[in-house]
């Protein structure tokens, strides 16, 4: 392996030193043995503060190659701070190809979606999560959520989303929807809109979930049983959008709302940024595609709903 | 006195090839049954295989106890390579080991014996890395399980005795229970806890 000794001097390959990787590796591998538990690890102070994606930087660092092509993502957008930051990191610490079209990448570390083109074998999903616990607002006591994983004592959560329909007449929990990972543990698909959870389901790629702060680590293997929790009256919905994207005019998409001025104009554009570029190109538009989005500047758009 | 062969023989670029190794074991792991090949990359004493030696080098170290089958700890080279290139402490029992290496796996003994992790911890469990002939020559095994999509294949040799019973046996104990590495001359496959063995009935 040739490296330019000039561009990492100071650092190991990709930035931990070697005895972190053995640790962090060891607890992929139980991870990956125990679908859906959380692995403890010893997380290590990361050049950036907890809160910006230090379990996932730890995961990618720990299992990354010179080999591997790196696309990160922050809310399904390649340009946003979070992502860019993180993917200069990698490319400064371990001299690898960065992309942001979801199929060249080996490895995509999110924060908070999963990408629209569908995942094959072989790509690893590096997720970024802030609280590994999904029962941790109903039990704060990490000696009781731990014997309730134990015992597979899962009522509690049954019952906050028997309070959100007693409540709301629906189940109104939108994002870290919980699931049952092959019908034995109940995980925390971390804060991704539910939209994204039937993607977790039988996925071809590996799915690993770093938390550096709660130094938790946890896997769903490939084609696994990734089970949204419902009733079979109020049964698992995602959310559905009554407008496709106003730039590639998608459908089946998760839409995020931008804000155009301040009359209360607004639209409706993908949030997976590679996706939406990718129709555009092949010549997909959307009602504020091109000049249409410009002319827009000076008017007020006709109200576009977004219902749940 | 400390012998050339003990110092030979490690990773010639400790960065890249535990990374690779890694990989492979990842993937294994990801995907049971999977045939994920390992370039020779150790060079240990014998009785010690390539391949196992790599898988070792690249998990084992300070923080891991490691316990070697008998053939293994009658070899004062084996013995004084892996802890010259990991620095793990040798288990004096297979329950406080976190790594168990196998060189003759038709001896081994039980695998209720291994460290099982506890229902709270059961991370906190032996992986045992065995030393294989062949993972395509012995008899087929059918698995199923996560990580597969329907169905796999896989026919590793020598497997310990009664390795079909003993694996439903782990399997029942999930999430306790034992993850095996194995490590054989053309790569490395693995059985996680959640794999399930059937036989094929001719």
């Amino acid at each position: 392996m040739t490296m330019q000794a000039t561009d990492i001097a100071t650092y190991n390959f990709a930035y931990l030193d070697e005895q972190t990787k053995r640790m962090i590796r060891r607890a992929i591998l139980k991870g990956i043995a125990i679908p859906g538990y959380q692995v403890p690890f010893a997380s290590r102070e990361m050049p950036m503060p907890y809160g910006w994606g230090t379990g996932g930087v730890q995961v990618t660092a720990s299992i990354i190659g010179p080999g591997d092509v790196l696309k990160v993502i922050d809310q399904g957008a390649d340009d946003t701070t979070n992502a860019v930051s993180i993917r200069a990191f990698f490319k400064k610490v371990a001299d690898v190809a960065v992309t942001t079209e979801t199929a060249k990448a080996t490895i995509i570390q999110t924060r908070h979606r999963i990408p629209e083109h569908p995942l094959t074998a072989g790509q690893t999903l590096v997720y970024q999560v802030p609280i590994p616990e999904p029962l941790r607002f109903l039990e704060p006591r990490e000696t009781e959520t731990r014997k309730m994983h134990a015992l597979e004592e899962y009522g509690l959560m049954h019952v906050k989303l028997y309070e959100d329909i007693a409540r709301h007449g629906r189940i109104a929990t939108t994002y870290a929807y919980p699931v049952k990972v092959e019908g034995r543990y109940v995980m925390d698909p971390s804060p991704t809109p539910k939209f994204d959870n039937p993607k977790m389901h039988m996925s071809p790629a590996l799915q690993l979930f770093g938390a550096g702060r709660e130094k938790r680590i946890y896997a769903v293997p490939p084609f696994t049983e990734v089970v949204s929790l419902d009733f079979e009256d109020h049964p698992f919905e995602v959310q559905s959008f009554d407008q496709p994207c106003a730039l590639c005019g998608a459908h089946q998409v998760y839409l995020d709302e931008v804000i155009l001025d301040d009359h209360g104009g607004h639209m409706f554009v993908c949030s997976d940024t590679d996706h939406c570029e990718k129709r555009r190109e092949e010549g997909h538009a959307g009602h504020l595609a091109g000049d249409a989005f410009a002319a827009l500047q000076h008017n007020v758009p006709g109200d576009s709903g977004k219902k749940e | 006195m400390v012998e050339a062969e003990t110092i030979d023989g490690g990773f010639a670029n400790p960065v890249f090839d535990a990374q690779s190794v890694f990989r492979a074991v990842m993937d294994a792991m990801a995907r049971p049954g999977t045939v994920q090949p390992v370039a020779m990359l150790a060079r240990p004493p014998a009785p010690l295989s390539p391949v196992a030696a790599a898988v070792a080098l690249t998990l084992c170290d300070n923080d891991t106890p490691l316990w070697l089958d008998p053939s293994l700890q009658a070899s004062p080279a084996a013995k004084s390579w892996l802890g010259f290139h990991t620095g793990a402490p040798l288990a004096g029992t297979p329950s406080d080991a976190h790594f168990a290496l196998v060189s003759k796996p038709a001896e081994l003994i039980a695998l209720e014996n291994f460290a099982q992790g506890t229902q709270e911890y059961p991370d906190r469990s032996t992986t045992l890395i065995l030393q294989l002939d062949s993972l395509a020559s012995g008899a087929d095994l059918l698995l199923e399980g996560p990580g597969i999509e329907k169905m796999a294949m896989a026919a590793p040799t020598p497997l310990p005795r009664h390795f079909v019973e003993q694996w439903k046996q782990n399997r029942s104990r999930f999430p306790r229970g034992v993850d095996v590495i194995l490590a054989a001359p053309e790569g490395v496959a693995c059985l996680p806890r959640t794999t399930r063995i059937k036989t094929m009935e001719a």
